[in-house]
């Protein structure tokens, strides 16, 4: 029991920090993650970690939850994935609530409505950066081309709901692996 | 009940977005912007807060929102709003991670799932294009699209920032922190030179 404990808060605080300390998010996590329960706490494997990207791609939600989840799950049964996840949270959660507070106190100084102007010009350009990273992950055939295409204009387009979209290309994504496959066995 | 909409929306926002980073942000737009909680402009803004603090922009802005909305019944309505957001956008990983931790095997080689993710990879790609759209649009017209809009110094001095960064991003490969921050710079200096001009 007192072990378990133990190993609960050490979940908690690794999570915690492993939230603490990964800015912006998503891939950027998993060095972290992969130093903190692989190398140092031995909890899980490098092929585990491959695993955990593999998942997260196919699940929906934050990577960082997913492998906080995963993590906590795999170490310590329900009790530890919740540990794991609430440790991984909490930082963003109290930082941004102190921020929340200081950006609504300061958004109406002259300087700071100047320098969001240049941050939004600058936030553009790594948006794009992000969206050419998400594009070299794509496979490159037809049916992905068409899927770009076809999600880009309707939602750019035409008032589409982004949810439609993302169902109709899992299901357009799925027909077409099913009749491909289909295909290659004849 | 505000909360219970807070919630709500972000549980369907953890719900239906695949993969990291930004595949949130086409549904996060789609759903602010219809329930009237932030501007594009506020939006854009608080990417750059949630590039330069810590932890995954899904939570970040969860727990934003929540605040921003809660906080105008009261403090700690703030916080509250904060919780529910959050708690909302994370459930659904939290749930379907545990459900396939116990049924991995069968998970992993799962026809049905890689199939779907043959489609929404690529859509994903196409819905941030929209987004970038128009987000774009608010960075450079935000008082409107229009050929006077376009000659004026201050969409020249926006251009060449945002041309600037993209080479330090893509060529110079510096860390978003560092473009943000020189953006910022960049936007002071030119505001208060516009200024006096």
């Amino acid at each position: 029991m007192k072990n378990k404990m133990k190993l609960l808060l050490k979940l908690f605080l690794t999570f915690f920090k492993i939230g603490a300390f990964t800015f912006g998010g998503g891939y950027a996590m998993i060095p972290l993650i992969q130093k903190e329960t692989v190398e140092t706490n031995k909890w899980i494997s490098d092929d585990d970690i491959l695993e955990i990207i593999a998942i997260a791609e196919s699940t929906p939600g934050p990577i960082a939850i997913n492998s906080a989840t995963f993590v906590g799950y795999k170490v310590c049964g329900f009790c530890g994935s919740f540990f794991a996840t609430l440790g991984v949270v909490l930082p963003s959660f109290i930082i941004i609530l102190i921020i929340s507070y200081i950006l609504r106190e300061f958004q109406n100084i002259k300087a700071v409505k100047y320098a969001f102007n240049g941050i939004r010009a600058g936030v553009l350009a790594l948006l794009i950066k992000a969206i050419i990273s998400m594009y070299k992950k794509v496979q490159k055939n037809l049916v992905s081309y068409i899927v770009m295409a076809f999600s880009f204009i309707i939602v750019a387009f035409f008032d589409i709901n982004v949810l439609f979209v993302i169902i109709g290309c899992a299901l357009i994504g799925l027909f077409y692996s099913l009749y491909a496959k289909r295909r290659a066995e004849k | 009940m505000i909360f219970m909409k807070l919630f709500l929306t972000f549980f369907k926002i953890g719900l239906f977005t695949f993969g990291g980073g930004y595949a949130m942000l086409p549904l996060i737009q789609e759903e602010v912007l219809a329930n009237g909680w932030l501007e594009n402009e506020e939006l854009i803004n608080f990417i750059a807060v949630s590039e330069s603090t810590p932890g995954p922009f899904a939570i970040n802005i969860a727990t934003y929102i929540g605040n921003t909305l809660g906080s105008q019944h009261g403090v700690l309505l703030g916080i509250f709003g904060a919780f529910c957001a959050t708690l909302g956008v994370v459930l659904p990983s939290f749930t379907i991670i545990l459900i396939v931790a116990r049924f991995f095997e069968k998970f992993k080689d799962n026809k049905i799932v890689s199939g779907c993710m043959t489609g929404l990879k690529p859509a994903v790609v196409g819905l941030i294009g929209t987004a970038i759209l128009s987000m774009a649009q608010t960075v450079f017209f935000h008082n409107g699209f229009s050929l006077a809009n376009i000659i004026t110094t201050e969409f020249f001095v926006l251009l060449g920032i945002f041309l600037l960064m993209l080479f330090l991003t893509l060529k110079a490969k510096l860390h978003p922190i560092i473009i943000i921050a020189s953006s910022a710079a960049l936007g002071i200096a030119s505001g208060y030179i516009l200024e006096i001009i």
